[in-house]
């Protein structure tokens, strides 16, 4: 071929391949054009005032995720009603908690390069009271009881020497002090009872039982461990293996957590565990499909944490000792955590 | 050029035509346009691939809702077959009276198809097995590609012929992540947008190098001067492929380059230590590797021009004496940002002294007719001692810490470098008389 029917076949080439580029992202743009109309069947949301106060009944916050105006804002519903009405506080937030009116919101910051991310610690009236850079993609948040702490875990890509991989970054936060721990990878860290370190710690899933004590998930050497955590101390101490995402309980006696079980398909390979932090003793609980979230304590019985649904996720519900049946509490929802 | 610019800036405009400030005679020759046509595949190849492994990680986290920890648990297999199909693209590209451009044009075609792939992955092991496609045909490319711009270019030229292609190719990664973004805010989260314009972007890279690369690279024009020996017309056996590290020369050359690579720690090791031991904010590590990038893509061209005149393997050695620095400064007690900047400006340093300069070097001892195999197995070697580096670095890592494994590898990396300058020592940039390179 000569020089012009070569540019010409190139021409015609970036033509075509631009439309079918172009068409894609005018398809793409169309379809999220639509998650901003409200859902016909989906549950009603209006916006108001959300309050992380004290209030008459106990509520419930979420990330709404039913489609509308308000979807990825954090609403609210009675916790008896979860299925009522919403209601929307404007604020949105990829991941949420709460605790004794301190919120902790994890945000992405769409800039005009690429996406950033921040944590902001939010006041009752979910005001911003300060805020961190955040190094990676929002995967886990949590307040502790008091309040006073705050957590939350990203996800970070490096290129590593053999092509991409994941890390996760974790950061406490002392909101007295705004002193800040942004990676608990330095933390000392005592494995079976002996110093450990190791280039491919990571640290993930933090939940707080008081303002210095927490319990958490490290990871290394293709094995994960529930760790009792020191903040005064930065200390990482091996409790037990085989525990992602653990959620303390509210009288602080058990752990509920994602346990990788042998035999499963590695797309789905966790299910949803209870371990007893006295006896060490495992309950499966009732929930027998894939979970892949840090659950919630209801009350000292009873489990809620999100399952892949029409509208992203829903949250569902299961009592902790590893009886009854799993049912679905709330559709379009993530990021749970109740108030009062 | 020169005049077009003087003669805007009017009256110096006469002088600077009247006397020019180099004669004619001594401006260096242009880049030639096969190398230029491979630059723009691999620019535009990059700025696909780069595109997804941009969004990679949040589609995974927010697009599917996956834990993508542990994700990548089979590098090390795929590192292993990644080296044994490079070595089989060298190979197999110098077969059948130079196959460079089918090969490499598979390998391209090949990364081309996993695109629209991506759109149908849904759980982490299809992904990780469109991406361990993606990288095969990643591996198959390289050693074809590499001996097409030796081929293609006058060797006195190759250092700066293959700083040009690595710093095209560099520019396109950094370009692909600009797209992605733009695209996924266009759409809002449209990550099936992302991976078909990465496609379309693709096999518009695929394009350029069925149309623009020459299915037969032609020696330049200054080589026509002293015509080659007539080719063997039987194709390369792998016995003979393998039989090159008979040459003193390529063997002497491969032995340097996996005996730095084994010394060389890798970028992520490096980034981390970065973070933990200079204390830097969390929020900045994703920055880093964009530091080196850029200090790769300013320098390749000068220093591949610098190895031209001076000599590749001098180069190629300060190039692991400036990496040698780097450590220093990352061991020193000198942190805060100034001292990861020029951490990060010394990583780039290495990379444009050696990337391309290494190619170069080993172009300028294997015949023609070995290109692809020459090239796959210096690649090959360093890679695999990279690896091996990797492996052992994370162990020393558990065993001593960052810093003293650091520390360790530091002064290996010292030995090593004294090792090989008197293995590189005294030899000569061309092979042995009884074949005339490429």
């Amino acid at each position: 071929m000569t020089r012009t029917p070569r540019l010409v076949t190139l021409l015609v080439a970036v033509l075509l391949l631009g439309a079918v580029g172009t068409g894609s992202v005018l398809y793409a743009a169309h379809r999220s054009g639509m998650r901003d109309r409200q859902q016909a069947d989906g549950p009603t949301v209006r916006a108001g005032t959300v309050s992380l106060r004290p209030t008459a009944g106990r509520r419930l916050l979420v990330r709404n995720l039913a489609w509308g105006p308000h979807r990825d804002e954090i609403a609210t519903v009675p916790a008896d009603d979860p299925e009522g009405p919403r209601t929307a506080s404007g604020v949105k937030c990829l991941r949420f908690h709460a605790a004794a009116g301190t919120g902790i919101c994890l945000q992405a910051v769409h800039g005009a390069l690429e996406d950033t991310y921040r944590a902001v610690v939010l006041d009752a009236h979910l005001r911003e009271r300060h805020r961190f850079p955040a190094a990676g993609i929002p995967t886990r948040a949590r307040v502790s009881p008091s309040g006073h702490m705050v957590a939350w875990t990203v996800f970070v890509s490096g290129d590593s020497y053999a092509g991409p991989n994941f890390s996760t970054r974790t950061a406490v936060v002392d909101t007295r002090t705004w002193a800040i721990d942004d990676n608990l990878e330095t933390f000392h860290i005592v494995k079976d009872g002996r110093t450990y370190h190791a280039a491919d710690t990571n640290v993930w899933g933090v939940t707080f039982a008081d303002d210095n004590r927490f319990y958490a998930t490290l990871a290394t050497g293709g094995r994960t461990y529930l760790v009792r955590g020191d903040v005064t101390a930065r200390t990482l101490t091996t409790l037990h293996r085989n525990v992602e995402c653990p959620s303390l309980s509210p009288d602080g006696t058990r752990v509920a957590y994602k346990k990788r079980v042998k035999g499963l398909s590695p797309d789905a390979p966790w299910r949803l565990y209870v371990l007893d932090l006295r006896t060490m003793k495992e309950t499966a609980t009732a929930e027998s499909r894939d979970i892949d979230d840090q659950a919630l304590w209801a009350d000292d019985d009873t489990l809620v944490y999100a399952l892949p649904g029409d509208y992203g996720s829903d949250l569902w519900t299961v009592p902790a000792d590893g009886t009854g049946t799993a049912h679905r509490l709330m559709t379009s929802a993530v990021a749970p955590a109740y108030l009062g | 050029m020169y005049l077009a610019d003087s003669r805007s800036t009017g009256s110096r405009g006469t002088e600077a035509a009247v006397v020019p400030d180099t004669p004619p005679v001594r401006r260096p020759a242009a880049v030639p346009s096969t190398v230029l046509a491979l630059g723009a595949v691999s620019l535009i190849t990059d700025v696909s691939s780069e595109m997804v492994t941009a969004v990679l990680p949040l589609y995974v986290v927010a697009g599917l809702g996956l834990s993508p920890l542990g994700f990548g648990l089979l590098d090390g297999i795929n590192n292993g077959v990644g080296a044994l199909v490079r070595l089989a693209g060298g190979h197999l590209a110098d077969r059948g009276g130079r196959r460079h451009k089918v090969v490499a044009g598979l390998g391209y075609g090949l990364s081309a198809l996993c695109k629209p792939l991506l759109l149908l992955a849904h759980t982490l092991p299809v992904l990780s097995a469109v991406l361990a496609v993606d990288r095969t045909g990643k591996g198959l490319r390289t050693a074809p590609r590499d001996a097409m711009i030796s081929l293609a270019t006058e060797p006195a030229h190759r250092g700066r012929a293959f700083g040009v292609h690595r710093a095209m190719d560099t520019t396109g990664a950094l370009l692909g992540p600009l797209v992605a973004f733009a695209v996924l805010r266009a759409t809002v989260d449209g990550y099936d947008a992302v991976f078909a314009v990465s496609g379309c972007v693709a096999v518009l890279g695929v394009l350029v190098l069925v149309l623009f690369v020459p299915r037969r690279i032609d020696a330049p024009a200054d080589a026509v001067r002293r015509p080659p020996p007539p080719e063997p017309v039987r194709p390369p056996q792998l016995r003979e492929a393998i039989g090159l590290l008979r040459r003193p020369e390529l063997r002497r050359l491969t032995v340097c380059a996996a005996l730095l690579g084994l010394t060389t720690v890798s970028d992520s090791f490096l980034y981390l230590l970065l973070q933990r031991e200079g204390n830097l904010p969390a929020h900045l590590f994703p920055l880093l590797p964009l530091g080196t990038a850029a200090c790769f893509l300013l320098l390749a061209v000068p220093l591949g021009a610098l190895a031209d005149r001076v000599s590749r393997r001098l180069l190629f050695l300060a190039g692991h004496g400036v990496l040698l620095l780097g450590y220093g400064l990352v061991l020193s007690p000198w942190h805060g940002v100034p001292a990861v900047i020029a951490v990060l400006v010394l990583h780039g340093t290495f990379y444009a002294a050696t990337d391309g300069v290494l190619a170069a070097a080993t172009a300028a001892v294997v015949p023609a007719r070995h290109q692809g195999a020459g090239q796959a197995l210096v690649g090959t070697g360093q890679a695999l001692a990279r690896f091996a580096c990797s492996l052992a670095f994370g162990a020393a890592w558990s065993l001593w810490g960052g810093r003293t494994a650091l520390a360790v590898t530091a002064a290996a990396l010292a030995v090593s470098a004294v090792v090989a300058v008197f293995v590189l020592r005294g030899t000569a940039e061309t092979p042995t008389p009884d074949e005339v390179p490429a």
